[in-house]
C-alpha cells in the first residue's frame, strides 16, 4: 500500500451530501479484472456528457481544479455499494485525501487500504473550506498525518481524528493482510476449538 | 452481563484483539462473485498465498451475466472475460462455484439462504454491500471491499472495529397492500441514508416477528441503504422452519444440537443498544422514492418535498439536484405519474413470495401499452419454482418479459437497462443517478406497487387494485 505522511495541495469542492459509489465510479466500469487505469472512470456520468464530450460545468473539468489532490465532499461520502473501485478510481485520478463531515463505513475502510486518507472535519471547518475553495481556488492546504493536522492557508491548524492502527498502517504503508497473517497460530487455535 | 444478539456473535468470533487495534474476527462463510473478486485472487497469486478454507468459501455468477438463456453466447467481451476469470480462479483455488449452467446459480444473497448455507450465529461476508441480507437469520453479515476479500480468502479472518448497536423496533402489523419493503423504505426515509453509519441494526418487535424469512431478508437487505453495514433479526421458529431440510443445513442430531445453540442467540432481557428508533407498521402506507437515494422516500399518497423547506444547505442542494435529475417538481404528487419500465427482481425482492405477490395482481390483467416489464427471478431455483406454479405464464400472458436469474436491471451491468430519461418502478434497492442505466430514473417500491404500476402505466396505489 502507498505510504501517506504529508500532503500539500489545492482543494476541489463537491459540496453534495451522500455521494454514492455509483457516482464515484458507475457500474459499467466494474467489469475490469484489475485495479489499474480507472482514473478516467471517476465521476464518469458527471464529468462527461451523453455524447462523450467533457461537461465543462463539472468542477473537476475546470482549469483551477487540475492537479488538486484533495477532494472536499458533503456528508456521508461513499455511501452505497462496497466497490473498492471507488478508491481505486479516486487515487488513479490523483486524489490522495478526501475531506468530509462523515464517510460511509465501507468506503472509509476501502480508502484506508489504498493510501487514500479520509479526513473528518466538523461543520464549521467544512463551511470554511468550502468558502476557501470558492474564493481562493489556488490556495493550498497541508495535511500532516503524524500530527493529525490540516493546516489552512492562513497557518491555522485543525486537528482530525484517525484511529491509531489505521494511522500507523498509512504512515508505514503496511497492509492489513500482513498483520493478520502474523496471527496464524491464533487462527489455527481458534479453528481447532470451533 | 446481558448481551445483544450482535454482541454474542461478535464475542464468539474474536480470534485476537490487540490493544489500540481492531479485532481479528473469524469468518464462517465467505460468499464470492465475479465483480469484486478478480483483483483479490490476483493479490493471492502475487503473494504466493492459497485460499485458507475453500470449504467455507462459495462462489456464484450474478452481476455481469446476461439474463437470456445461459446457452446463448455472452456478447459483452468484458463480461465474458470476467466470468471466465471467476471460473478459472475457482478451479485454481478449489472453490465451489455455482456457474453459468448450474441449476442452483443465482444472486449471491438469494442462493446463500436458499441452499441453507446461511445459518444463525454465523459471521458471513461477501464483497457486496447487500450481504446484510443474511442477517435475517440472526447472522452477523456485512459487505467488504476487495482488499478484505483477499484477506478473508487468505486467512478466513477480517480486521474489524466493533460497531455500535441500533435497535429498530417495529410495532403493530402491516395492512393489506403494505409489505416488508415499505417498512424498510419508511425506516430509511426517517433516519436518512447515513442514519445507521457505524452501527449494526437489530430489527425487533411484533411486526418483525410476524414476517416470513423472505420478508425479513427484504428488510435486512436494505440495512446498508440506511448506512448500517449489517442488520439482524433474532432467530426463532420461523427461521428454523425455513432452514430445516435445506441442502447445507445440519441434519439429524446435528440439527437438534444446532437449534438448541441458536435458541440462545436472541438478545438477553435487559441488554441495551447504543441507539434506537421505533416505527409503527399499522400506520404505514405503501412507500415510494422520489429522489436519487433510498432515503428520499415517502408514502405513495404524498407529495414531492420542496427544497426550500430544507434547512441544511447541502441537503437542500442534494434535493434540488435529485429533483432536476428526476424531472419532478416540488409539491407534485407521484400518484398518476407515467412510467416506462417496471423491474421486478434484485436481491431485495426476487424471491418466490415476491413473484407470487406480483403475479397475483397481474393474473388476468395486462401490462399497460407502452410499458416494458421485466421479471427476473433471484435464482434458477426460484425460476423453476415459479414455473412449477405457472407464474411465468401469468407474467408472459400479461405481456411481461420472463428471464433467467441474475442482478440484471438492479445494476444494469449486463445490458438490461433503462434508456436516458425513462422512468422505472423498480423493486431493487438503489435509485442512485444512472444506477439502472445512464440517465434512467428510478422509483423504488414493493413488488405489489411495481405490479400495480405495470397494469396502469403510472404510479398507482396498489390498495385501489386489491
Ligand atoms: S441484485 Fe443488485 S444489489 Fe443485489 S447483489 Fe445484485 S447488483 Fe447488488
Amino acid at each position: 500500500m502507498p505510504q501517506f505522511t504529508t500532503l500539500t495541495s489545492r482543494l476541489v469542492a463537491l459540496p453534495i451530501n451522500d455521494i454514492d459509489t455509483d457516482q464515484i465510479i458507475p457500474a459499467q466500469f466494474l467489469k475490469v479484472t484489475d485495479k489499474a487505469g480507472l482514473g478516467n472512470a471517476l465521476f464518469f456520468n458527471w464529468r462527461y456528457n451523453a455524447d462523450g464530450s467533457l461537461n465543462p460545468d463539472f468542477v473537476l473539468n475546470r482549469p483551477e481544479a487540475q492537479g488538486a489532490q484533495i477532494l472536499l465532499a458533503g456528508d456521508n461520502f461513499g455511501c452505497g455499494s462496497s466497490r473498492e473501485h471507488a478508491p481505486w478510481a479516486l487515487t488513479a485520478y490523483g486524489f490522495r485525501a478526501v475531506i468530509s463531515t462523515s464517510f460511509a463505513d465501507i468506503f472509509r475502510g476501502n480508502a484506508l487500504k489504498n493510501g487514500l486518507l479520509p479526513i473528518i472535519v466538523d461543520k464549521a471547518t467544512y463551511a470554511e473550506l468550502l468558502e476557501l475553495a470558492a474564493k481562493a481556488p489556488q490556495a493550498e492546504l497541508t495535511v500532516d498525518l503524524e500530527a493529525q493536522t490540516l493546516t489552512l492557508p492562513d497557518g491555522r491548524a485543525v486537528t482530525f481524528p484517525i484511529d491509531a492502527f489505521s494511522k500507523a498502517c498509512l504512515l508505514k504503508g503496511t497492509d492489513e493482510l500482513g498483520y493478520i497473517l502474523s496471527f496464524e497460530d491464533r487462527i489455527a487455535a481458534y479453528e481447532a476449538t470451533h | 452481563m446481558p448481551q445483544t444478539l450482535f454482541e454474542k456473535i461478535w464475542n464468539q468470533h474474536v480470534v485476537a484483539q490487540e490493544p489500540d487495534s481492531p479485532a481479528i474476527l473469524y469468518i464462517d462463510l465467505h460468499l464470492v462473485h465475479e465483480v469484486t473478486s478478480p483483483q483479490a485472487f490476483a493479490g493471492l497469486r502475487r503473494r504466493g498465498l492459497r485460499v485458507r478454507r475453500p470449504d467455507k468459501t462459495v462462489a456464484t455468477l450474478d452481476h455481469s451475466i446476461p439474463t437470456h438463456s445461459p446457452d446463448l453466447p455472452i456478447l459483452d467481451e468484458m463480461a465474458a472475460k470476467q466470468i471466465q476469470v471467476m471460473e478459472d480462479n475457482c478451479r485454481e483455488f478449489g472453490i465451489r462455484l455455482y456457474g453459468l449452467h448450474s441449476p442452483q446459480r443465482g444472486i449471491v444473497h438469494v442462493i446463500g439462504p436458499e441452499l441453507g448455507l446461511t445459518q444463525p450465529g454465523m459471521t458471513i461476508v461477501c464483497g457486496d454491500s447487500h450481504t446484510s441480507t443474511h442477517g435475517a437469520f440472526g447472522a452477523l453479515a456485512f459487505g467488504i471491499g476487495t482488499s478484505e476479500v483477499e484477506m478473508v480468502l487468505a486467512t478466513q479472518c477480517l480486521l474489524q472495529r466493533k460497531p455500535k448497536t441500533y435497535q429498530v423496533h417495529v410495532e403493530g402489523r402491516l395492512n393489506p397492500g403494505v409489505s416488508a419493503k415499505d417498512i424498510i423504505l419508511a425506516l430509511i426515509a426517517k433516519i436518512g441514508v447515513g442514519g445507521g453509519t457505524g452501527h449494526v441494526f437489530e430489527y425487533t418487535g411484533p411486526a418483525i416477528r410476524a414476517l416470513t424469512m423472505e420478508q425479513r431478508m427484504t428488510i435486512c437487505n436494505m440495512s446498508i441503504e440506511g448506512g448500517a453495514r449489517a442488520g439482524m433479526v433474532a432467530p426463532d421458529d420461523t427461521t428454523f422452519e425455513y432452514l430445516a431440510g435445506r441442502e447445507y443445513a445440519p441434519k439429524g442430531a446435528a440439527w437438534d444440537e444446532a437449534v438448541a445453540r441458536w435458541r440462545r442467540l436472541p438478545t438477553d432481557e435487559g441488554a441495551t443498544y447504543d441507539k434506537s428508533v421505533t416505527l409503527n407498521a399499522s400506520e404505514l402506507e405503501p412507500m415510494i422514492t422520489y429522489g436519487t437515494n433510498p432515503g428520499m422516500g415517502m408514502p405513495i399518497t404524498g407529495r414531492v418535498p420542496d427544497p426550500d423547506t430544507v434547512a441544511d444547505a447541502n441537503q437542500k442542494l442534494a434535493l434540488e439536484k435529485a429533483l432536476k435529475y428526476m424531472d419532478l417538481r416540488p409539491g407534485q404528487p407521484l400518484l398518476g405519474h407515467p412510467i416506462n419500465v417496471v423491474f421486478i427482481g434484485s436481491c431485495t425482492n426476487s424471491r418466490i413470495s415476491d413473484l407470487r405477490q406480483a403475479a397475483e395482481l397481474l393474473r388476468g390483467r395486462k401490462v399497460a401499452p407502452g410499458v416494458r416489464m421485466l421479471v427476473v427471478p433471484g435464482s434458477q431455483a426460484v425460476k423453476r419454482q415459479a414455473e412449477a406454479e405457472g407464474l411465468d405464464k401469468v407474467f408472459l400472458e400479461a405481456g411481461a418479459d420472463w428471464r433467467h436469474a441474475g442482478c440484471s436491471m438492479c445494476i444494469a451491468m449486463n445490458g438490461d437497462q433503462l434508456q436516458p430519461g425513462e422512468y422505472a418502478v423498480s423493486t431493487s434497492n438503489r435509485n442512485f443517478e444512472g444506477r439502472q442505466g445512464k440517465g434512467g430514473r428510478t422509483f423504488l417500491a414493493s413488488p405489489l406497487t411495481a405490479a400495480a404500476a405495470a397494469i396502469t402505466g403510472k404510479i398507482t396505489d396498489v390498495r385501489t387494485l386489491l
